[in-house]
């Protein structure tokens, strides 16, 4: 259902070209399960951007479920964000004013969905990451692994085909850190494609399938 | 994103900046509140003179020497240049009509006046016994001029209120003889204190018969004639006999201007509406400077919001919707801030109608609606520059920035 092919991402900063992505040629399947390694600086978090269409590709095509998503316009790309793909950040990235509640209500929110509804859906998930006595709580009043559970209820509430995660334990104690990973693996196993982005080989091991890319490439794929 | 939810999401954004929130509902609202207070102060002060020469009299028209070109208020009017002369005589030819129920020849000049030692400075009017009725003017104490041959320069005259008090202080006035330049005339009567006459306070002058003014200031001409017509319809037929009589009188030469009171009415409204609104203008340049305001704390807030903005576009927000949040932000701001001002404002001409009882103080509802609608206009004029900067960043900068 996702697949790239001969994708190229060049940054120029300054009279420099950076090839971020050099010819990325990948083909993932609904319901996989991913992991993308490799050393900072080799394109993983430039990969996940492009296929989470918050960055397009300097020249190459991204079809999307068969579709070409490679030249839609702003409104269209936002439509596909919102209703099929769930980011997890290594930073939360939740709105600090708002409650635990309204951050996972946002996506509701921004798809013009009525507010009954919405409180019975983000009590369900809020449930789900076992947050269900924290949800009028501000994200200050929550400890990192709280607040990531939080970002992944607010990416799970749309029921997204894909969830992409880029290092999400990088801010967690390795407990917290277990919590998150299990919490989106419980997901795979419901159906939802996942790619994580880790630097941790154990995290990395767990995935069925393991991407490693270097200087902008994948240069391993292994499918085990 | 539904209307609902922008709205109640910029007030959870204003409402979590809240220092930066009350500053700009500050600024706007003094913006919005010198527009009213002007605007009222101004209203107040036109409505005020507007009143003074309605209180003249109502049928009343005035002729007065020298041609303006305009017909109706030019500099001729004021300066009063006279290319020929209007006399007595030219004045007692207006009565024979049945448009005119009365007439009064007005001259003007400037005298010492003293008493045992006394000596002011005032202001002589030389006109006839008609004059009084004729401005409606009330007396105080003694009679006004007598009836009769106004071609007579008997030696009588009728204080103002405030010369009589500067020159008798306690003492009695009536009867006494008062040296007005080279003459003496003997005090018949006190005006009343009512009495302005085209901004000029009857108070401060000295009323003496129209012949004795001719002769104390050597002169046959006359500086204005008051003619008062026969009801509100003869006023147009007054003024057409007039200028016509005038006209034979001074061998086919229309060498006179003749207005009416509702011709200098209009001008002076025309001024001091001129002036109310060039006030307004003033104060909505504080209107402006607070929608400067907003853009400027808005673009902080883009700033400030960035990661913010990131995270909404990856839950799926177009960029139209990111812009008409913060438009609604700044629209929010300026509507608020407008209705606090317009509170102000309306607490500032209560305070001024306590403050002054004898004006009326209520601003124009032009200036009101016109004061929302600029700040309004402001807040989203101002706020669209930050707004199209969000809707545009790039959200994975945007995310990566923390
Ligand atoms: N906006 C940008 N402008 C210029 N260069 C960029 C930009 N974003 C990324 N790059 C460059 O592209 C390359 C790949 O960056 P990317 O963030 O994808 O690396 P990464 O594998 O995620 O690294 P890390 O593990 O440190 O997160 C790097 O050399 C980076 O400097
Ligand atoms: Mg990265």
């Amino acid at each position: 259902m996702i697949e790239l092919r001969n994708i190229h991402r060049v940054f120029h900063v300054g009279d420099q070209q950076v090839h971020a992505l050099n010819d990325v040629t990948l083909s993932i399947q609904p319901g996989e399960y991913l992991s993308i390694m490799g050393p900072s600086g080799s394109g993983k978090s430039t990969l996940l951007h492009l296929i989470g269409l918050l960055d397009r590709p300097t020249s190459g095509r991204y079809l999307l479920d068969e579709r070409d998503v490679t030249d839609l316009d702003d409104a269209e790309t936002a439509r596909v964000r919102r209703e099929t793909i769930g980011f997890v950040f290594q930073f939360f990235h939740l709105v600090s004013r708002l409650s635990a509640a309204d951050n996972v209500a946002l996506p509701l929110v921004l798809a013009g969905i009525a507010p009954t509804e919405r409180a019975q859906r983000v009590a369900a998930v809020m449930q789900a990451v076992g947050l269900a006595d924290r949800a009028h709580h501000r994200p200050d009043q929550l400890s990192g692994g709280q607040r990531q559970r939080v970002a992944m209820a607010r990416a799970t509430i749309m029921a997204p085909a894909v969830i992409l995660a880029d290092e999400p334990t990088g801010n967690l104690d390795s407990a917290s850190g277990k919590e998150v990973i299990a919490l989106l693996e419980q997901l795979n196993t419901r159906g939802m494609t996942l790619i994580i982005v880790t630097h941790d080989a154990d995290i990395g091991r767990r995935a069925r399938r393991r991407l490693k890319m270097m200087d902008g490439r994948i240069v391993e794929d292994d499918s085990a | 994103m539904t209307a609902g939810d922008t709205l109640r999401y910029a007030l959870t954004s204003l409402h979590g900046a809240r220092a930066r929130t009350l500053l700009m509902l500050l600024a706007m609202a003094i913006g919005v509140a010198a527009v009213v207070v002007l605007t009222s102060l101004g209203e107040a002060a036109r409505r005020y003179v507007v009143d003074q020469f309605a209180a003249l009299g109502t049928h009343m028209l005035i002729v007065i020497p020298g041609r303006s070109e305009t017909g109706g208020v030019g500099p001729a009017t004021f300066a009063g240049e006279t290319p020929r002369d209007l006399t007595l005589d030219d004045a007692f030819s207006l009565t024979r009509s049945a448009t005119v129920r009365r007439i009064a020849p007005l001259n003007i000049g400037a005298a010492p006046v003293s008493w045992q030692g006394r000596e002011r400075e005032v202001t002589i009017l030389g006109t006839t016994a008609a004059f009084l009725e004729l401005r409606r003017f009330t007396m105080k104490q003694g009679k006004f001029l007598a009836t009769g041959d106004p071609t007579q320069a008997s030696a009588v005259c009728v204080l103002g209120v405030k010369v009589r008090n500067e020159l008798f202080g306690a003492a009695s006035a009536l009867g006494e003889w008062v040296r007005i330049g080279d003459r003496r005339f003997r005090v018949i009567g006190v005006l009343g204190t009512e009495g302005a006459s085209m901004g000029m306070s009857m108070e401060d002058t000295v009323i003496i018969p129209v012949a004795a003014a001719q002769s104390l200031f050597n002169t046959s001409s006359l500086f204005r004639i008051f003619v008062e017509a026969n009801g509100r319809e003869a006023i147009p037929r007054a003024q057409t006999w007039i200028r016509d009589t005038l006209r034979l009188r001074h061998q086919g030469e229309e060498d006179v201007t003749v207005i009416t009171q509702d011709a200098v009415l209009a001008t002076f409204d025309r001024i001091l509406r001129a002036l109310t609104l060039a006030v307004a203008g003033i104060a909505a340049i504080s209107l402006a400077v607070a929608g400067i305001l907003i853009m400027n704390v808005m673009l902080v807030a883009v700033t400030q919001r960035t990661s913010e903005i990131g995270l909404l576009k990856a839950l799926g927000a177009p960029g139209r919707d990111i812009r008409v949040v913060f438009l609604a932000e700044a629209a929010l701001l300026s509507l608020l801030g407008a209705l606090l001002g317009l509170a102000v404002g309306m607490a500032g001409t209560w305070l001024l109608g306590e403050l002054f009882p004898n004006l009326d103080f209520s601003a124009p509802w032009w200036a009101v609606s016109a004061a929302v609608g600029v700040a309004l206009a402001t807040g989203v004029l101002f706020g669209w520059l930050p707004a199209r900067r969000a809707a545009r960043l790039d959200p994975v900068q945007a995310l990566s920035r923390r």
